[in-house]
């Protein structure tokens, strides 16, 4: 199959092109980007004057519950949910169930993606055993499983012993650290930043601090142990501060955001919403602010979705009992979008903070239009308005506090190795 | 979109009682006539009136509590309706029911008004989002985060005893971080018009940013005294001492046990309330609560026709139905 993406607005970073160009794919893989190589002849032409056309996107963070919690969502179900969303590779972590501890988990998760063929899936292994966060797990067995890295998931490591000690079994397997940065201590089963919405309210706040020591710590001991580390989520503005600086001091750290982080703030919990219900928690205006500045200055590296589908019930309780999380894939690039128009930055900064860099990051090779690479290609309108509803969303989680807004950036198709996993539908993206 | 419009109707009157925050001073000013106009009945011989004829209330606690449900009890049937008592805390929940499920099966026994305390903040708000539209609820403690007619009992406590609340400096003494009792007196004061409410209390049970509820902090109980016309102590719960939030009850008392030497440094007219249940030598000295500035027994009694108030309101009733029916 041949196939010619043609004037379309192609945005790659990695390759530092922006500007129309044609693309041209055989076989699933790109062949060539601007000239057409040597007797080209496509089987289809797919014109895209005023789109889009770049990388498929990287998504660092995203649950697709299954193992475990297929009543939540599957592999299936939130496949279309990332090919819809323009996605094509989703880290997903450990805390499945079972957890991925052990080779089998890892490789049943990415033989079911290559089933279902709509979005690849890139593991990360448990830390430690079941995540209880005391004995180490098999490392190098999860990495020749596929993982490409580690993580203990929102789980505490016993002490700081036990995570000193798996950094350094972490380093010598080469493996990238991936870390949630909260002291449990501290978070002390708070459900909300501890500031004045939490204080008006009456729920249990997490301070800022259960975040920026958790940084602290690790920052410490990879000064010290010099393995690549990688910071998931991060909330605060300080925190931003504090990766800055060791960056800057040359550790070998990066770190990312949540598209909902750089746009709800602990305002948007006031009337006890529960959809706004997120671990970590949304925080102040001025963290808000803060992590908008670290990712335009490259700080944070990179902009996940946190995907979290849930069930109805799970969000049906007092708020401090609904489950945490936003059912989050499909409003991953028109959240990350309106930084352009907040005037943030750039158009091509922001696709390289959903592709390149991510794929850096996992060590893969991903998130460019390369010729000989995979033909994993996202094309999307920028200037089309449309609405998440529960009759569009594709994910089998409903639970978004972006439902009902008007959103801009529509993905219009996307392609998995060379094939049309997803071709927008007029009727069902309700615009 | 006002996030509190869920406690009116379309006509701005009182569908549900969730939260001080939110309201207008006319409709906390007609709480406290309306309970005006009930404190005839409760000390009548005869002391019922027929308002809630035929309604069914009921008293959903889903945490422990005797004296807040006795005299919701009290109220409603001081108002005619039929009560039902459930306390949830051991029986569904442990059998797996979810909230909504209890709320939906209670629903289903045509019931009028549901009385609910819970220990998460949000869950008074949270029923009301989600049962049948034409049952009111009453939250009688959430988590916390509000306990809106005991507020309005010690609103009705100070009134009666100071007039007009513009003059009034008012300080609340104790474990404001954990106190929902606290956050709606803030917010009722405030709303009333007080000139100054103060919060005092060492920093580990003052909550984070505690200045923007509209109070001024102190952490020194002399140096917060002065001047105040009304004092309220709070609780201290003997947990606080586990927790690392204070050293020992000793050193709580000699910091901000309230004696009659420190009550010297506010205004000689100083009244002073405390919710209940009070701990003797703790946050008190028992010559304060006993002494003639205590209105310790009053706040209680106060409580009947500030419950039988709040709930004719909110089954429709205005205030002008309650003056004819109490007199």
């Amino acid at each position: 199959m041949r196939i010619r993406i043609s004037n379309g607005h192609v945005i790659d970073p990695a390759n530092n092109i922006d500007r129309e160009q044609d693309i041209y794919i055989a076989d699933g893989r790109i062949v060539a980007v601007g000239s057409s190589p040597d007797g080209f002849t496509p089987d289809n032409d797919i014109d895209v004057t005023d789109h889009i056309v770049c990388p498929g996107f990287v998504d660092l963070r995203a649950h697709f519950r299954e193992p475990g919690q297929e009543h939540k969502a599957t592999i299936a179900s939130e496949s279309r949910a990332a090919a819809r969303a323009g996605v094509t590779t989703v880290c997903c972590p450990p805390d499945t169930d079972p957890v991925i501890d052990t080779p089998a988990v890892a490789s049943l998760i990415r033989r079911r993606a290559d089933e279902v063929g709509m979005t690849r899936i890139v593991p990360l292994g448990a830390l430690t055993q079941k995540l209880q966060g005391q004995q180490i797990s098999e490392m190098k067995a999860l990495k020749d499983a596929g993982c490409v890295g580690v993580s203990n998931a929102m789980y505490p490591m016993a002490s700081l012993i036990e995570l000193r000690r798996a950094m350094e079994y972490a380093a010598t397997h080469d493996l990238t650290f991936f870390i949630h940065a909260e002291d449990a201590a501290l978070s002390n089963h708070g459900c909300a930043h501890e500031g004045a919405v939490a204080t008006r309210l009456g729920l249990p706040g997490i301070p800022e601090a259960a975040e920026t020591v958790a940084v602290a710590s690790c920052l410490a001991l990879i000064e010290q142990i010099g393995n690549r580390a990688h910071f998931s989520m991060i909330t605060t503005s300080r925190a931003v501060q504090m990766i800055a600086r060791a960056q800057f001091d040359g550790l070998p750290i990066t770190a990312d955001v949540t598209a909902h982080h750089l746009h709800l703030t602990e305002i948007d919990i006031l009337d006890f919403d529960s959809m706004c219900h997120v671990r970590p928690p949304l925080r102040t205006q001025r963290d808000c602010d803060g992590l908008r500045h670290g990712l335009a200055r490259g700080t944070l590296a990179a902009v996940c979705s946190d995907h979290q589908p849930h069930e109805p019930d799970a969000k049906l309780a007092p708020f401090s009992a609904t489950a945490t999380g936003i059912s989050a894939l499909e409003t991953l690039l028109p959240l990350s979008l309106r930084l352009v128009d907040d005037g943030f930055m750039q158009l091509s900064d922001v696709i390289a903070r959903l592709t390149c860099m991510p794929a850096r990051i996992l060590g893969i090779n991903a998130g460019t239009l390369s010729p000989g690479g995979p033909a994993d290609i996202c094309i999307f309108d920028p200037q089309r308005y449309w609405t998440l509803t529960r009759h569009n969303i594709v994910s089998m989680g409903h639970n978004s506090p972006f439902m009902d807004w008007e959103l801009k950036g529509l993905v219009t198709q996307t392609l998995l190795g060379g094939n049309i996993v997803f071709t927008s539908d007029k009727d069902v993206v309700n615009v | 979109m006002n996030k509190s419009n869920i406690q009116l109707n379309e006509q701005g009157r009182l569908r549900h009682f969730l939260s001080i925050e939110g309201l207008s001073r006319s409709l906390l000013t007609d709480i406290l006539n309306t309970a005006e106009s009930f404190t005839s009945v409760t000390e009548q011989s005869v002391k019922k009136v027929p308002l809630l004829r035929g309604k069914t209330i009921v008293n959903l606690f889903f945490e422990s509590s005797t004296r807040t449900r006795t005299t919701f009890e009290l109220a409603a049937k001081r108002l005619s309706a039929d009560v039902l008592n459930i306390n949830i805390s051991v029986s569904a929940t442990s059998k797996g029911e979810t909230l909504l499920d209890t709320i939906r099966n209670l629903e289903a026994m045509h019931c009028d008004m549901f009385i609910v305390r819970h220990p998460l903040s949000g869950a008074a708000h949270f029923i009301a989002r989600f049962a049948a539209p034409h049952i009111s609820i009453i939250n009688a403690g959430d988590g916390r985060h509000s306990h809106p007619t005991q507020a309005m009992l010690d609103m009705f406590t100070i009134r009666r005893h100071k007039g007009e609340f513009h003059k009034l400096r008012v300080a609340i003494v104790g474990d404001i971080s954990h106190s929902r009792v606290a956050r709606s007196q803030i917010h009722a004061l405030n709303i009333l018009g007080a000139e100054e409410v103060r919060i005092i209390g060492p920093k580990t049970l003052i909550p984070a940013e505690a200045h923007t509820l509209g109070v001024h902090v102190f952490h020194d109980l002399r140096e917060g005294l002065r001047d105040v016309d009304v004092v309220i102590m709070l609780r201290i719960q003997k947990e606080r001492m586990e927790g690392a939030f204070l050293p020992s009850e000793h050193e709580y008392f000699q910091l901000y046990g309230l004696t009659e030497k420190k009550l010297e440094l506010a205004k000689p007219d100083i009244i002073v309330m405390h919710p209940g249940p009070i701990n003797r030598g703790v946050e008190i000295d028992s010559v304060v609560a006993d002494g003639s500035r205590s209105l310790i027994l009053q706040q209680v009694t106060h409580g009947i026709a500030v419950r039988m108030a709040v709930m004719s309101l909110a089954m429709g009733h205005s205030f002008s139905d309650t003056e004819r029916e109490g007199s």
